[in-house]
């Protein structure tokens, strides 16, 4: 299956595009790394230097070096933002406290989401990080990128921001970090004109979405979470820029449900792939699975002697709703009593892999802490074919958001509202009928909220009426 | 067609609606795939782990893909940008991509030039040591643990990200470049309770916290925040409306209901929270969100607050060690941390780790009572003989 997009995709060329020339780039030597030392004094940050792990300070010295050397007129934010934003990071070390002040509201033309607002509050002390903006810019699904691409972002964040950016940050977003208020629209004119990407989401509007590796790289992926991610991202292009929402709302596709995006767990709608009919079963590679001839999970365990591979003990007994059996050199599913866990899958991915006819599972309502306390998706729709162009998908969508944009309060995430008002109201309103697989156990209050309309004969009575079978 | 240069470059503010360009969204994923991928797009058979952060990736075609994983700061610059490409141009035909726990990973069509981008991401390292793309972080180890901004940018943190991450990556380094653990080990990172990274449901959650209650900013309170706003932000009814003596609009704060979330001072900039002494690092353990074997599961406070030792947060890497060691010695092979510790019952999770267990482990929040043991059903450990002692129950 091949994918051409739909809108015509600029071919970009970094020849074409770049700002510095190589002399630029190569513009200074190991030796005077060796030798650099931020304009500010840092010994926490010389500290950070150590170590194994890739340190972001030691990156950053590189940075700051390149930004030094470059002439006056080839950067347009300050020589110094790299070096300064060590040294408010290191007077945040002394202090235990941060030096970023709350809020700003400064963002592009016409868009209310994409750049989040920063200024530090000892501005005389780092003058070169005084105003530090973030903006936000869409990745590509599953984040693939060619060297035209990246190599062009990097000379535009360079010659109009700091330099530092996250790659990637949680939302997705590719984060470039640190740059002033008059070079916004210039960076935008730029990304949108030159590079042909948008800016993702902030606020209260639909976030970035996301998704995992899917059929690009996984042999698990039960729907297209690419092409699913790049259509939901284009289709709402208003809600993802304008903020119209109580909160913020945020959609995450998983392949399957091993879960690589972590949808369940931060996704006001998580959809994660599955299938409805058997496991595919390869019995010769079983078998070569029982024989040794293949490492267990992929080599997964490989760094430690776990003993031969044992069947029963690690596949059969493990399978958290007891359907498969191991006999006769047979391993049998009763695919009618899986819950499609995947572990036995994982397990022996040589031998076993998801069925055929393949869908997601929709869930809803996840979030962290703030407001009301963390939250986990809550299963809503067993099964949804999802093909383009996902009508049913965005049917649901729209459900969903009509009513949380109608009864959702201020800074109420979806998972909050739906406590508030009842997953069964939230259902009904939805048009998704009550299921026993939405919940882990009924109810074992008895406090049933019966409608007016449940009860024969309604609510309202005649006192009267009662009290002439009953004496006061 | 280039990028533009000069202090407004092409943006011209005198008309800037003119050809203005929007809702364009992300550059379409299709022309980013290497050609292996773009050939077997959803015909992937199988695939497996050839050595630590290597796999290889089999098609339906009979193509393969190998993939190396890097470990990466996330926070990342230009001239790290430009070093990642200058490898994906020479080994990878210049296609390279991310993951979502903030891997680099580089693709190859063939074991040969597998071999080769080995040995060059291997040798790249910065020029006061540290590896530029340590290789691992597949199968039942650490892989890169994703956080948030910290103090390099985020205006309500209660600790640092960038610095106890790469502590924590230093001190697990061996976890990353290794697969010796019983199952996979997620390890998240986040500096306050917004977890703007979602770590709510990590095998092991480092999160930033605050202690003290809100300072009124009185002299400004009512000019730069809606008072009625900030009350009703509380969400345990904490702030109410006041007047100061020169008769001014203000708040007051109950602090002994104050559990210290942050949200008012999010929702209004004049009730700051943030105190050298009073913040600190939480560790929570035994989440996970995968579907695997059990259900996903929250992560459950083991050790409530630890002192923000910057930069290398020593008592954060301690524990870290300390669970890490006591899961990795106890635990069956596939079996998860939290599934681990559900197995064994939490009472000898503290026992094993050694970390103490202390009131404010004791859920005092919204359906505290769910995790209340209401049987007789539990383990003796030394924390049961000492309460028993304490009850008058033994000598």
């Amino acid at each position: 299956m091949a994918f051409e997009p739909k809108n015509e995709q600029k071919e970009l060329k970094y020849e074409e595009l770049r700002i510095y020339t190589n002399e630029e780039l190569n513009n200074y030597t190991e030796e005077e790394l060796k030798n650099y030392k931020f304009k500010n004094d840092v010994p926490d940050m010389d500290e950070l230097e150590k170590g194994p792990w890739p340190s972001f300070v030691a990156d950053a010295k590189q940075e700051a070096l390149h930004r030094q050397k470059l002439a006056d007129d080839r950067l347009m934010t300050s020589k110094d933002a790299v070096d300064d934003l060590m040294g408010i990071l290191q007077l945040s070390f002394d202090d235990g406290e941060t030096h970023w002040k709350h809020g700003g509201i400064v963002g592009v033309f016409g868009y209310g989401g994409g750049v989040i607002g920063r200024y530090s509050d000892v501005p005389e002390k780092f003058t070169g990080a005084n105003q530090f903006h973030t903006m936000r810019v869409n990745q590509t699904s599953s984040k693939f990128y060619d060297t035209d691409f990246l190599r062009s972002l990097a000379d535009l964040w360079e010659y109009r921001g700091s330099g530092l950016m996250n790659l990637h940050g949680s939302t997705g977003d590719i984060v470039f970090l640190g740059t002033t208020t008059e070079q916004l629209e210039p960076i935008f004119y730029d990304l949108t004109h030159e590079l042909g990407v948008d800016l993702g989401g902030s606020g209260s509007n639909l976030r970035t979405p996301s998704c995992c590796v899917g059929k690009a790289r996984c042999e698990w992926a039960c729907i297209d979470t690419q092409d699913l991610c790049y259509e939901t991202t284009q289709f709402y292009q208003d809600e993802l820029h304008r903020p119209m929402f109580p909160y913020k709302f945020k959609i995450k596709f998983d392949g399957c449900p091993n879960g690589c995006v972590a949808s369940i767990a931060r996704s006001d709608l998580s959809v994660i792939g599955t299938w409805r009919d058997d496991i595919r079963i390869d019995q010769e590679a079983v078998k070569a699975y029982v024989a040794g001839e293949i490492a267990p999970n992929a080599g997964a365990h490989a760094g430690r002697d776990w003993g031969k591979f044992d069947i029963q003990k690690e596949v059969v007994d493990l399978c958290p709703s007891n359907c498969i059996c191991f006999e006769n050199g047979e391993l049998k599913i009763d695919n009618s009593e899986c819950v499609r866990c995947m572990h036995c899958i994982s397990v022996m991915p040589q031998a076993l892999r998801p069925g055929t006819d393949t869908g997601a599972t929709l869930l809803c309502g996840a979030k962290a802490p703030i407001l009301e306390g963390a939250q986990m998706a809550t299963m809503i729709v067993p099964f949804m074919k999802l093909e383009p162009p996902y009508d049913n998908f965005k049917e649901l969508i729209e459900k969903i958001w009509d009513y949380w944009m109608e009864e959702g309060k201020n800074r109420e995430r979806l998972g909050e509202m739906i406590q508030r008002v009842s997953l069964s109201k939230f259902l009904e309103i939805i048009e998704v009928p009550p299921a026993p697989q939405m919940v882990k156990e009924p109810r074992s209050n008895p406090y049933i909220f019966w409608k007016e309309e449940d009860v024969k004969g309604g609510w309202d009575r005649d006192i009267n009426d009662y009290r002439s079978k009953h004496k006061r | 067609m280039a990028l533009s240069t000069g202090n407004l470059g092409s943006y011209n503010p005198d008309k800037p609606q003119e050809g203005r360009v929007t809702d364009l969204g992300p550059r379409h994923f299709w022309q980013y795939f290497p050609p292996v991928i773009k050939n077997n797009y959803g015909k992937w058979k199988h695939h497996d782990i050839l050595e630590p952060g290597v796999t290889v990736h089999v098609s339906e075609t009979g193509d393969k893909v190998f993939t190396v994983r890097c470990g990466a700061a996330r926070f990342i610059t230009s001239e790290m940008v430009r070093e990642i490409c200058d490898i994906a141009d020479k080994h990878c035909d210049g296609y390279v991509r991310f993951t979502t726990r903030n891997n680099i990973e580089f693709m190859v069509d063939s074991s040969d030039k597998l071999e080769t981008l080995k040995q060059d991401l291997q040798g790249r390292k910065f020029v006061t040591g540290s590896y530029k793309f340590p290789i691992g972080g597949t199968g039942a180890g650490v892989t890169n643990i994703v956080h948030t901004q910290g103090y390099i940018h985020c205006h309500t943190p209660a600790t640092d990200a960038s610095s106890m991450v790469k502590a924590v990556m230093d001190e697990v380094f061996g976890e990353f470049t290794g697969m010796e653990l019983p199952a996979k080990v997620r390890i998240s990172m986040a500096c306050c309770l917004n977890m703007c990274g979602a770590v709510h449901c990590s095998d092991i959650a480092l999160l930033g916290y605050h202690r003290k209650p809100p300072i009124v900013d009185h002299e400004v309170i009512d000019a730069i925040c809606e008072i009625p706003l900030a009350v009703s932000s509380c969400p345990v009814g904490a702030i109410s409306p006041a007047k100061t003596d020169d008769g001014k609009k203000t708040v007051k704060i109950k602090n002994e209901r104050c559990m210290f979330c942050g949200n008012c001072y999010t929702m209004c900039p004049a009730l700051p929270l943030s105190d050298k002494e009073g913040d600190g690092v939480t560790i929570l353990a035994g989440g996970k969100l995968s579907n695997r074997m059990s259900m996903p599961k929250f992560s459950k406070v083991v050790v409530p607050w630890l002192p923000n030792s910057f930069p290398r947060f020593p008592e954060v890497v301690q524990n870290v060690r300390k669970i890490l060691n006591a899961y990795s010695n106890d635990a069956n092979k596939y079996e998860r941390l939290g599934d681990w510790a559900e197995r064994i019952g939490w009472e000898k999770f503290f026992e094993k780790c050694d970390i103490p267990f202390t009131e404010h482990l004791i859920d005092d929040y919204r359906l505290a009572y769910d995790t209340y043991r209401t049987s007789t059903q539990f383990k003796f450990t030394q924390a049961a003989w000492d309460v028993s002692k304490a009850a008058g129950g033994i000598e």
